[in-house]
């Protein structure tokens, strides 16, 4: 009698509390997605339009596609020719080990041969790298051939993103989904994706 | 009017165990009697808690938490609320000398074994306090939105994304939205407010209890309770109260000058309580020059910068802070204190301290090659004081610790 009435009370225990343990997950649903981008937050983070044909050859411009800066760069036939020059210094030249939409895009990486389109956040820990067209030696590299140079951490990045071998940033810098229809570009959004 | 009182306490006291309680942790609570200043910074903490609890509600109330107004209305704090600058900078001077005082505390306990048995769980409460204190900072430094604010974030969060597969998702989740926004700071606002300090205050208390319970220790590392009178009082105890509480008035009032100074003459600490990056609002879109952390954190962030990747740094700078938890167990030696350790302890101990140092003043100044060299040799020292601490504090040659204090 007295045996069975163990067995009873555990297997009683052991049900109640299976039965409460499995609204565990149940309960935690709303504490846990409360945190997630509210509908607002992903309308707002929505795609951003502009004019690409008004950009001075040369020139790096940068615009806000959710609160983060996305760099475009316009490049003019010397520039792209000069991307030869560091490419033994890239860590992944062809941008074979990242994480992006994109594969095989040309060799200004956008859908356009003229323009670069990345994200302008350092893919170590987010900092903005900041824009050296310059093919002059810099404080931190003697044999520069112009690119982008984060303050934070000392990554290095050339003309159109790419990372340089040695450096904090472990991957290339992101092409964000992207098309251009005309000179009007669309960041954040890809109709052939 | 003095028979009413009493018959009042008589009724509290069948109630709630007031008098029991006042002798069991103050007036008959056993103490060593020989201590030295090491044993005053617990004390001192204890009041800039209750500094930062008592300035911080004063601030929520004309703080906004809003992308729009939370940087607006530090401002507005500074310069139209009456006396709100000095509340505000009681709380971020606060800030820094609670961080200061828990340091020097915790050295006192790695100085004097306060970790080893059966002192262990007392130890482990406070590396968890530690660890809170860290977090509690971190969201409150975010609050004022200022540039320094925001790209110090940035970095931190940005930790979230180096851990393999989650890492992306689970730093949009922490800031629920594409960039630290409004939202993010509303989240962090209510976990510095509400969330963390319940953890503090609750874990402050358990490393109390858990204190009283084994006693406290005192720099020669000897156990009072061996000889005890015939009451069961070790011989070499006073009570807690009034000759603790006395003592340690005296260092508050100290601690209260040197605290007064700086919030008065030097809130900003010359950039290292508050970094000059932060008067100026949040900007996504343009990285400050130099990113810095605050002095505490200094030693942390050097590690993360000395590792080239991104997961490796976040691992190293975690069990940076993780490895205080187990070191009552890689301390084989057969005595607490280190005035009867060996010389390998205290070569190892001096090593560690001045390694610590050059780590943060590391973490405060630029990259240059000669730094991220001395930050990977320092990186090594700190992990070798750890890690080869049961070697070193086996196979030495220890003093004979005395009988009494």
């Amino acid at each position: 009698m007295q045996n069975k009435d163990k067995t009873r009370r555990k297997v009683l225990i052991g049900l109640t509390s299976a039965v409460g343990l499995s609204g565990l997950p149940f309960a935690a649903t709303p504490f846990i997605a409360a945190w997630n981008p509210s509908a607002k937050a992903k309308a707002a983070g929505a795609s951003v339009k502009l004019d690409v044909s008004k950009m001075q050859y040369g020139q790096q411009i940068q615009v806000s596609w959710r609160k983060q800066p996305v760099f475009i760069v316009r490049h003019t036939d010397n520039s792209l020719k000069s991307l030869d020059l560091s490419v033994s210094k890239l860590a992944d030249p062809n941008s074979d080990n990242i994480e992006e939409p994109y594969r095989g895009l040309n060799a200004s990486r956008s859908k356009s041969p003229e323009y670069s389109v990345f994200s302008g956040v350092c893919t170590h820990l987010g900092c903005a790298p900041k824009y050296f067209p310059e093919i002059e030696p810099k404080p931190w590299d003697a044999t520069w051939k112009g690119g982008f140079f984060c303050p934070c951490h000392g990554s290095m990045f050339d003309l159109v993103g790419r990372v340089f071998k040695g450096v904090p940033a472990p991957t290339n810098l992101i092409v964000p989904p992207h098309m251009f229809e005309g000179s009007i570009l669309t960041i954040g959004e890809d109709k052939e994706l | 009017m003095s028979e009413i009182a009493g018959k009042l306490f008589t009724w509290v006291n069948t109630r709630l165990p007031i008098a029991n309680t006042f002798e069991r942790h103050l007036s008959k609570h056993p103490v060593p009697s020989k201590v030295n200043f090491w044993y005053l910074f617990g004390a001192l903490a204890a009041v800039t808690l209750i500094i930062q609890i008592v300035t911080g509600i004063w601030l929520i109330m004309p703080y906004s938490n809003t992308e729009e107004q939370a940087f607006s209305s530090i401002e507005y704090i500074m310069r139209d609320v009456d006396y709100g600058w000095v509340i505000r900078y009681m709380h971020t001077t606060g800030a820094s000398l609670f961080f200061a005082v828990v340091y020097l505390h915790m050295f006192r306990g790695l100085l004097y074994g306060s970790y080893q048995k059966p002192k262990e769980l007392v130890w482990i409460f406070g590396c968890t306090i530690y660890l809170a204190m860290m977090a509690e900072g971190f969201l409150g430094y975010v609050l004022p939105y200022g540039q320094m604010s925001y790209w110090g974030a940035q970095v931190i969060i940005s930790l979230f994304g180096a851990i393999p597969y989650i890492g992306e998702s689970l730093e949009l989740w922490v800031r629920g939205d594409y960039y630290i926004s409004g939202i993010t700071v509303s989240r962090f606002f209510a976990l510095h407010v509400v969330a963390l300090p319940l953890v503090l205050i609750a874990l402050v208390f358990l490393h109390l209890v858990a204190l009283h319970e084994v006693g406290a220790g005192n720099p020669e590392g000897v156990d009072i309770e061996e000889y005890l009178d015939d009451d069961g009082v070790p011989l070499d105890s006073v009570p807690f109260f009034p000759y603790k509480v006395l003592n340690a008035l005296v260092a508050i009032g100290v601690f209260m000058t040197v605290f007064s100074i700086i919030m008065f003459f030097f809130p900003e600490g010359g950039g290292y309580f508050i970094e000059m990056a932060n008067f100026q609002e949040a900007n996504p879109l343009v990285t400050p020059d130099h990113i810095a952390p605050v002095w505490y954190y200094a030693p942390f962030y050097t590690m993360l910068r000395a590792i080239p990747d991104p997961l490796g740094g976040l691992i190293v700078m975690a069990a940076a802070v993780a490895i205080f938890f187990v070191v009552p167990w890689l301390d084989k030696s057969k005595v607490a204190s280190i005035r009867y350790k060996g010389i390998y302890s205290k070569i190892a101990i001096t090593l560690f301290g001045v390694s610590f140092l050059t780590l943060g003043y590391l973490g405060t100044v630029g990259v240059t090659e000669i730094r991220k060299t001395m930050s990977v040799v320092c990186t090594i020292i700190y992990f070798s004081y750890f890690l080869l601490m049961p070697i070193y504090t086996k196979y030495e040659n220890t003093l004979e610790v005395p009988k009494r204090l």
